[in-house]
C-alpha cells in the first residue's frame, strides 16, 4: 500500500515556482566547500533539532551524499521538508559565523535539500531496528510533523506506533499549510511515504472526538502522543464575518495545494501581518488577484511575520495598509464585498479608532488571517492534561504531561512555532517513551 | 622604480625581467612565445628540442582541492613533437623580432657526444641565448636513457654537461630533477662539468588519482595510466627546499633559475630569496594564459619599492642564512598563542584541533572560570558538544524572541562561552591554533621572555660523547 498523493498539477507548478531554486552538483560543492566545519557548531547549537549541520556539509563536499543524508535523517526525519520550510535566517543560517566576517553565510537549507532530494530520488529504505524489539506501542494522534517525528523515531528503534488523522492525507501544515513556492504537498508526501515504509502505521479518518474515543486509545496503546496542532483560525467577530466570500487564510492554502482553488481575480484583503497572512497574501496573488491588501491593526515595525517574509510580501506586490482595523463585511450585488474599516492608534497600550477614519475597500475575497485557535479542550476535559494559555503543559526535555500516560509535542504544546520545532518535540517525546519502556521491562 | 630587469644571468643571459616561460606546452612554438613576449614575459625556455615523439591522449591531470581547480597538476607529455627544423627556425624568427627578450633552448637528445655537440651547435646557431639540459622528464622520455634517467645519475649528468660545455658559446643550465634522495648530488656533477647554471625543479614523479567508477588511474590512455611529473601550486614547498639546499651548498650553488608551483609574485620573491636569479612559470599559465605576467611583474615591483630594494641583486638570497640545521635553533625561544576575543567568531576550530592534534591546551572554559594545568582539568571536545546537542533550542518566533535571540551576549560579537582560552602554562607554541583560525590576526604568537640565554642543541651537547643524550642541570 502507499500513501494517497496528490495529482501533479502543471499550471500550479508553474504559478508557485520554488522561491529557492535548488543547488546544481557542482553549485553544491563549491558551496559545501565554503563552510570552515566549526567544532561544536552554531548552526547545529540553533536547530531545534540540532542536525549535525558541518557533518552533513562536510560529506556533501566529498561526494558522500548518501551519508549526507542519513546524518540529517539521524536527527531530523522531516529533513527534505524542513531544508525547505524552515526560516533558516533566524536558525542555523542566522548563526552562522560568516555573519561575524562580514560574509555569507553557508547555505545551509539548499545544501540540506541536495543531500535530502538525493536521498529520497535513490528510493532508499531507513534502516529500522527489527519490527517489534521493543515492547512498546504507541498511538500518535495528529499526523503532523511532531508525529510524525515521534512515530519515525519508535519505529526507527524497533517500537510500533500508530498516527491516527481526521483527514485523509497525512503531514499537517506540511501538506496542506506551508506556501507551495517552499514545501511542494507532493514532496511532503513524498517524504512521509519514507516513514510509512519505515513501518509506520497510519488510520485516515479517524478523528478522534470524544472522551470515549480516548478510552479506546488508551486500552488498546501503551502511551498517546498528542500531535493535535492548533484549531481553526480566529474569528474577526465582527458582523458579516459569516458572508461568501470570507475564507481564511489557512483554507485558501490548503485550497490552492489541493487543487480546490485554482484561481483568484480582483481585490482580495488579507486581514493579520502573521507569516501565514503573507503566505495566503502572496498565494492570492500568484493566484490572479489584481489587488492584494494586508491589512494590520499595528505598524510596521510591529508586524510578528519575520523579516524576509515581509520582504518576499513586497516583492510579490502585496499592498500594506497599516494601523486599519476591520470593523464589518457588507455584501454587494454581485458578489462584491464592502470591507469597512477604520484608522486606529494605540492610546495607553490599547487600540482606538480614531474618528472619521472610515474607509471602504470594495473588494471579492477577504482572508482572515489572526491566528489559530487551541483545540485542547478536549485534551483537557477527558484526559487529565494540564492546559495553560491554550497549551498543554509539557516537560520541555521529554514532552511528558500531567497524565503519565499521555504526552504532547508541536504547535499544541508550544503555542505554534515551525515545522523543525515540532519534530525536536515529538523526537524527545519518543525517546522519553522508549527509556520508560525499557525501564519497565528491564 | 625599481628595476627588475636581469642582466647577465648565468653569465651572458639578459632579460627584461625575471620571469621566464618554463619549459612545456607555453613553449611549444614560435608563435606562442611571440605573444608571451607581448604579454610581458621576460623570457622563455622553448619546449624541449630533440628527435621528435608521438604523444597519446589525454595527456593531463590535476588534483583539485576543497572546490578549486588544479592545486597540483601532472601530465605525461613528451617533448617537441616538432621536428628540430621547425623548431629552430622559428626560434630565429623570434630571435629577430625580439633582441631583447631571453629564448633558452631546452635539449634533450640521446647520449652520445656526437648528437650533443649537433644540437647545440644548431640551437646556438638559431639565436639561442642560453641552453638548458633536460636532465629532468620524468615519464616517457627516462625509459629511453633520456630526461630523468640522466639527472638520476650524476656521473652521465657531469659527463654530457662537459660534452655540451665543450661545444656551448651561450650559458649552460641543467635542469635537476627532484625524483633523487639528495638534489645536491646532481647539481654538483653538473658544476663539476662545467655548468654556468641550474634551473629546479622539474616535475616530480607523480599518480594524481583514480577515477572510482573506472579504477583507471588519471590520465587515463584508453583504459592504462602512467606515472607522469607532478607541478603546480601543490609543489612550491618541496622546490623551495631544494633550492634552497642548492643554493646553500658551496659545492652545487650556481645562478639558478628556479621552477616549481609560482603562480603570484609573492611565490617569485620568495624563490629569489632564496638565491635564485630567475624564476620560470607554466602551470599557471597554463590555468590562466599568459596575462598573468602583468601582476608578477607589477607586484614584485611594489614590493620592492615598500622594502626599498632597488634591483633584484639588492634581496637576493637574503633569507638564505635564515635557514638553518634544526640543532642550531633557540631551545629557550618560547612563544604562547593569544586569541583576539575581539575578532573571534566563534568556530572553536583552535579547540578541536588543540585537543586532537596538538597538546590540549585550548578550552571552553572562560564562563566556569580559568583552570591552568593539565587535561584531566578540563572538560574534552565530546563533551562540550554533547552539552550543546543536549540542550533545547527553539525558533525565535516573536519578534521579542528573535531581538533576544540576535543580541549580542557579553562584550564581544561571539559569546563569551564559545571564545576558547589557551593555558599558557601548557601551551608548546607550535602555531597549529594559529593556522588552523580562518581570522586573520585573530590568533597571535606572543613571545614569552624565559630569561634563559639563547642555547641550541648543538651547543647543549657540544662535548658530550652522546649527541642524542638530553641536558642535565
Amino acid at each position: 500500500m502507499s500513501l494517497e498523493t496528490l495529482p501533479d498539477d502543471p499550471q500550479l507548478r508553474e504559478r508557485f515556482t520554488e522561491l529557492k531554486r535548488p543547488l546544481t552538483a557542482q553549485a553544491a560543492t563549491i558551496e559545501s566547500n565554503r563552510c570552515l566545519y566549526c567544532f561544536d557548531a552554531p548552526c547545529t547549537a540553533a536547530c531545534p533539532t540540532h542536525i549535525d549541520v558541518p557533518g552533513f556539509i562536510k560529506r556533501i563536499a566529498s561526494g558522500n551524499l548518501r551519508g549526507s543524508a542519513l546524518r540529517i535523517l539521524d536527527a531530523n526525519i522531516l529533513g527534505g521538508s524542513c531544508a525547505r520550510a524552515c526560516p533558516v535566517d533566524v536558525l542555523c543560517e542566522g548563526a552562522c559565523v560568516m555573519h561575524k566576517q562580514g560574509r555569507h553565510p553557508i547555505r545551509i537549507g539548499q545544501l540540506q535539500r541536495h543531500a535530502m532530494d538525493f536521498f529520497h530520488a535513490s528510493g532508499e529504505e531507513l534502516q529500522t531496528a527489527p519490527r517489534n524489539s521493543r515492547h512498546l506501542h504507541v498511538a500518535c494522534i495528529g499526523a503532523g510533523p511532531a508525529s510524525l517525528a515521534c512515530a519515525a523515531e519508535l519505529c526507527r528503534r524497533g517500537a510500533r506506533a500508530t498516527i491516527i488523522e481526521r483527514k485523509a492525507l497525512p503531514g499537517g501544515l506540511n501538506t496542506y499549510g506551508v506556501a507551495e513556492y517552499k514545501l511542494r504537498a507532493t514532496e511532503s508526501l513524498k517524504e512521509i511515504d519514507l516513514i510509512r515504509r519505515m513501518g509506520v502505521e497510519f488510520r485516515f479518518g479517524a478523528g478522534i472526538e470524544s472522551g470515549e474515543d480516548l478510552r479506546e486509545l488508551e486500552a488498546e496503546f501503551d502511551f498517546v502522543f498528542l500531535g493535535i496542532g492548533l484549531g481553526a483560525l480566529e474569528q474577526l467577530s465582527i458582523p458579516g464575518e459569516e458572508n461568501e466570500g470570507v475564507m481564511n487564510a489557512l483554507e485558501l492554502i490548503a485550497g490552492y495545494k489541493t487543487g480546490r482553488i485554482r484561481e483568484l481575480a480582483g481585490t482580495v484583503v488579507v486581514i493579520g501581518a502573521g507569516n501565514t497572512a503573507i503566505d495566503a497574501a502572496n498565494a492570492a496573488r500568484r493566484l490572479g488577484a489584481e489587488t492584494v491588501y494586508l491589512l494590520y491593526r499595528r505598524g510596521e515595525s510591529d508586524i510578528p511575520a519575520f523579516d524576509f517574509e515581509y520582504e518576499h510580501a513586497k516583492v510579490e506586490g502585496v499592498q500594506f495598509l497599516w494601523r486599519r482595523q476591520a470593523v464589518a463585511i457588507r455584501k454587494e450585488e454581485h458578489g462584491v464585498l464592502m470591507l469597512d474599516t477604520v484608522q486606529v492608534r494605540e492610546v495607553d497600550r490599547t487600540l482606538q479608532p480614531i474618528p472619521e477614519s472610515r474607509q471602504t475597500i470594495a473588494c471579492h475575497l477577504v482572508v482572515p488571517a489572526i491566528g489559530q485557535s487551541p483545540i485542547t479542550d478536549l485534551m483537557r476535559d477527558c484526559c487529565n492534561v494540564e492546559v495553560r494559555d491554550g497549551r498543554i503543559v509539557t516537560d520541555r526535555v521529554t514532552g511528558k504531561t500531567r497524565n503519565p500516560r499521555y504526552f504532547a509535542g508541536g504547535d499544541c504544546a508550544n503555542g505554534g512555532r515551525e515545522v523543525v520545532d515540532a519534530v525536536a518535540d515529538g523526537k524527545r517525546s519518543a525517546l522519553a517513551m522508549l527509556e520508560i519502556a525499557e525501564t519497565v521491562y528491564a | 622604480m625599481p628595476d627588475i630587469h636581469v642582466r647577465r644571468f648565468a653569465g651572458a643571459i639578459d632579460s627584461p625581467n625575471p620571469f621566464w616561460l618554463a619549459s612545456a606546452p607555453p613553449t611549444n612554438c614560435g608563435e606562442q612565445i611571440m605573444r608571451a613576449f607581448d604579454a610581458g614575459w621576460g623570457g622563455a625556455v622553448w619546449k624541449t628540442i630533440g628527435e621528435p615523439v608521438t604523444n597519446v591522449c589525454s595527456r593531463y591531470s590535476a588534483t583539485d582541492w576543497n572546490g578549486l581547480r588544479m592545486m597540483g597538476f601532472n601530465n605525461i607529455e613528451l617533448i617537441s613533437d616538432r621536428s628540430v627544423e621547425e623548431n629552430l627556425r622559428e626560434m630565429a624568427e623570434v630571435k629577430k623580432r625580439y633582441p631583447y627578450h631571453a629564448v633558452i633552448a631546452s635539449l634533450m637528445v640521446a647520449s652520445n657526444r656526437e648528437a650533443w655537440h649537433e644540437i647545440v651547435a644548431r640551437a646556438e646557431d638559431a639565436g639561442a641565448d642560453g641552453l638548458e639540459l633536460n636532465f629532468g622528464c620524468p615519464h616517457g622520455m627516462s625509459e629511453r636513457g633520456m630526461g630523468s634517467a640522466v639527472g638520476q645519475v650524476p656521473e652521465y649528468a657531469e659527463m654530457i654537461t662537459g660534452w655540451v660545455k665543450e661545444k656551448a658559446r651561450t650559458p649552460v643550465l641543467v635542469k635537476l630533477t627532484p625524483n633523487i634522495t639528495d638534489i645536491r648530488s646532481v647539481a654538483r656533477a653538473a658544476k663539476r662539468g662545467g655548468a654556468d647554471g641550474l634551473s629546479a625543479i622539474n616535475t616530480i614523479n607523480s599518480i594524481t588519482g583514480i577515477d572510482l567508477d573506472t579504477l583507471v588511474p588519471r590520465p587515463d590512455v584508453d583504459g592504462k595510466s602512467s606515472h607522469g611529473g607532478y607541478c603546480g601550486p601543490a609543489v612550491k614547498p618541496i622546490a623551495l627546499n631544494m633550492v634552497q639546499q642548492v643554493m646553500a651548498d658551496p659545492d652545487s650553488a650556481l645562478p639558478l633559475s628556479g621552477i616549481g608551483g609560482i603562480e603570484t609574485w609573492r611565490d617569485a620573491a620568495e624563490f629569489m630569496l632564496l638565491g635564485c636569479g630567475t624564476v620560470q612559470v607554466c602551470t599557471a599559465v597554463m590555468h590562466y594564459g599568459y596575462r598573468i605576467v602583468e601582476d608578477l611583474a607589477e607586484g614584485l615591483e611594489s614590493w620592492m619599492r615598500t622594502k626599498g630594494f632597488n634591483s633584484i641583486e639588492d634581496f637576493r638570497g637574503l633569507s638564505l642564512n635564515r635557514v638553518t640545521e634544526w640543532k642550531h635553533l633557540n631551545l629557550n625561544y618560547k612563544i604562547v598563542a593569544r586569541i583576539n576575543e575581539e575578532k573571534c567568531i566563534g568556530c572553536d576550530l583552535c579547540h578541536v584541533a588543540c585537543w586532537d592534534g596538538a597538546h590540549q591546551c585550548i578550552h571552553l572554559d572562560r564562563t566556569t572560570g580559568p583552570v591552568n594545568g593539565h587535561v584531566e582539568l578540563h572538560s574534552t571536545p565530546v563533551e562540550n558538544e554533547a552539552r550543546t546537542r543536549a540542550s533545547i533550542a527553539v525558533t525565535p518566533v516573536t519578534r521579542k524572541e528573535r531581538a533576544q535571540a540576535s543580541s549580542p551576549r557579553g562584550p564581544y560579537m561571539t559569546q563569551i562561552e564559545r571564545i576558547p582560552r589557551v593555558d599558557e602554562t601548557e601551551c608548546v607554541g607550535c602555531n597549529l591554533c594559529a593556522l588552523v583560525c580562518p581570522v586573520d590576526q585573530c590568533i597571535t604568537m606572543v613571545r614569552l621572555e624565559t630569561g634563559a640565554p639563547a642555547e641550541t642543541w648543538d651547543e647543549r651537547t657540544r662535548g658530550t660523547n652522546c649527541t642524542v643524550q638530553p641536558h642535565r642541570s
